[in-house]
């Protein structure tokens, strides 16, 4: 019996000091964004900073737009969330629940086009947003962003409305409900924690993506989001390091918030993508 | 008598099905508009793209047939950008998997203690902006970065981590096994959570030790959804981008040039001046059916070796 019990210290302090290195970066981001640019470069190992500054954290988020980047991350992410949510929501109840003339085609389709990269379809998806004449827009990046298959959604959400009994269904029909209050008025709401997890996942996704913002944003700064917008700074300014990892935490530090406090349906979702 | 009344209910259940029908492919709006126009028609249009002589600043594109297709295979940086994806991918994806593995074998089998805290804490660089992390990291290895001042405090001499080729490429791969591992470690604790605790427990019983009880019986086991995290595993290595761009740019002097990079400095940033789109779109679809490929290749052998399986 204690024999085991020392294995098991042995594991867990492995384990502890491989998880200080794991998590050693984003501890440097923080403690580098409170130094100043002296202590940053007298004392770099240094992790506790000697004093809070916040003036890194005013410098980015004034001076270098990161207020507006901010904010642009928002928009874009709750805009995207919103579509994606109600498109996959909809498509995943008929998928799941109706014999329909194509369904098998078109999730064919949709299936095939899974390992296709976005480096592929960027430049189209470029161009068709200037043909629409919103190309450099948050409209035009909120529309590209929102595009694609999401595959891993539709499985989660029909097989979820494929999950309800049928009796749901013929007693809405009894009181009177059509083919689409059954929807909104049964079904949807039903479906809570599959809603949970997908608005975890594209929230993630999408406050994350770089390459269709990096193009959408080119020409016009105004419209950059965050994951862009700490590129263009480090591109323009390579001595200001502090404000730089003040950037960074302003970039990350919201969305492993949002992680930790809904990990299990990102986990969950993460999960199920692989079983199916 | 009889058969009219049949008439009129095949009449009546036709005309429900047309409804149900339509019904459908209302709903099926919204997802259908957002896959033709932002993911379906791209890929055809890439294709036709990639047949034009075009800088993407003026309409006037020249069809220029396979021309691109032709200078393609004669570029060398083209060449060199996909062998960096393949090196990359090749590299990353056993560190990937095993440590990605481990770690879940661990957290699931070995220790219950504090398992969804170290579970947090390796999944916690998967959900933070790749992007950020490339510009961190680029810090974290710099000339005056940490791991050069943590060298220098063993007596050891700084290394120029992203400035000479070999380092960079080693560097990346780490960040991106870092990046990446708790993603795998996510498929392959789903995949370990399908083996019924009664196993353990009669491998247990038979004597068998713990790697015994790993290889010998958990192994087999989830060894067919094994085979599709590594195919996931694979192509996800091949379409490397955001890393690379911000933390090496692709240099130096193109040693972490890779297809997605290359594509991209063609089509957006090219150093020589004006950009070539209709070139780029050639090399993004000679490397998008590279990838589509390894995909049909790997379910392929996966096919045939679960076919074996249970025969």
């Amino acid at each position: 019996m204690k024999k085991i019990s020392v294995g098991k210290i042995v594991i867990y302090l492995v384990l502890a000091v491989i998880a200080f290195i794991w998590v050693y970066p984003f501890l440097w981001m923080v403690s580098a964004s409170f130094k100043t640019q002296s202590e940053f470069f007298g004392s770099g190992l240094n992790l506790i900073p000697q004093a809070f500054h916040f003036d890194n954290f005013i410098r980015a988020w004034n001076n270098a737009n990161f207020g507006v980047y901010f904010k642009n991350t928002i928009i874009v992410t709750i805009s995207v969330v919103a579509i994606v949510l109600m498109s996959t929501s909809l498509a995943g109840y008929v998928i799941g629940r109706y014999a329909f003339i194509g369904k098998k085609v078109i999730l064919g389709i949709f299936m095939a086009s899974i390992t296709i990269p976005l480096v592929f379809t960027v430049i189209p998806v470029y161009e068709l947003l200037k043909e629409l004449g919103l190309e450099q827009s948050l409209i035009g990046l909120i529309l590209a962003e929102s595009g694609g298959g999401h595959v891993i959604f539709l499985m989660l959400f029909s097989s979820f409305y494929a999950s309800i009994p049928n009796e749901m269904e013929e007693a809405a029909t009894i009181d009177g409900c059509g083919f689409f209050q059954t929807y909104a008025k049964i079904m949807f709401p039903l479906a809570k924690p599959i809603m949970v997890t997908v608005v975890t996942m594209q929230s993630i996704w999408t406050w994350n993506s770089f390459l269709l913002p990096l193009i959408v944003t080119l020409n016009n700064p105004e419209i950059r989001t965050l994951a862009v917008g700490l590129y263009a700074l480090r591109g323009e300014n390579v001595v200001d390091w502090t404000g730089i990892a003040a950037g960074a935490c302003i970039a990350i530090v919201p969305i492993v918030i949002l992680f930790v406090s809904l990990q299990k349906y990102f986990v969950d979702g993460i999960a199920g993508a692989v079983k199916s | 008598m009889k058969a009219k009344a049949s008439g009129t209910t095949s009449v009546l259940k036709r005309q429900r099905l047309r409804k149900i029908n339509i019904w459908c492919w209302v709903f099926m709006i919204p997802a259908v508009l957002l896959y033709v126009l932002f993911l379906g028609y791209p890929i055809l249009s890439s294709v036709f793209y990639s047949t034009l002589d075009w800088s993407g600043m003026t309409s006037n594109a020249v069809f220029a047939g396979l021309d691109n297709f032709r200078e393609l295979f004669g570029d060398k940086y083209f060449f060199n950008a996909v062998g960096n994806s393949f090196k990359y991918m090749v590299i990353c994806v056993p560190f990937l998997l095993t440590i990605s593995l481990a770690l879940a074998y661990l957290f699931n089998s070995i220790i219950k203690k504090g398992a969804a805290v170290f579970r947090t804490v390796f999944f916690m660089p998967v959900v933070t902006t790749t992007s950020i992390v490339g510009i961190i990291m680029m810090f974290i290895f710099g000339g005056t970065g940490s791991v050069n001042q943590m060298l220098g405090l063993f007596g050891m001499k700084p290394v120029n981590w992203l400035g000479s080729g070999d380092y960079a490429m080693i560097v990346v791969v780490i960040v991106g096994v870092w990046k990446d591992v708790g993603t795998y470690m996510i498929y392959w604790l789903a995949a370990l959570q399908s083996v019924s605790q009664d196993l353990y427990e009669a491998a247990m019983i038979d004597g068998a030790n713990r790697w015994q009880t790993f290889s010998k019986i958990v192994l087999p086991i989830i060894m067919p959804i094994g085979g599709t995290i590594a195919i996931l595993c694979i192509i996800s290595s091949l379409k490397v981008f955001d890393l690379i761009q911000t933390m090496t740019n692709g240099g130096p002097f193109f040693a972490t040039d890779v297809a997605a990079t290359f594509v991209y400095r063609t089509a957006y940033s090219s150093a020589t001046g004006t950009p070539r789109l209709g070139y780029a779109s050639s090399a993004a679809v000679t490397f998008g059916a590279i990838i589509v490929a390894m995909g049909i290749i790997g379910n392929t052998i996966k096919g045939i070796l679960s076919k074996r399986r249970t025969v």
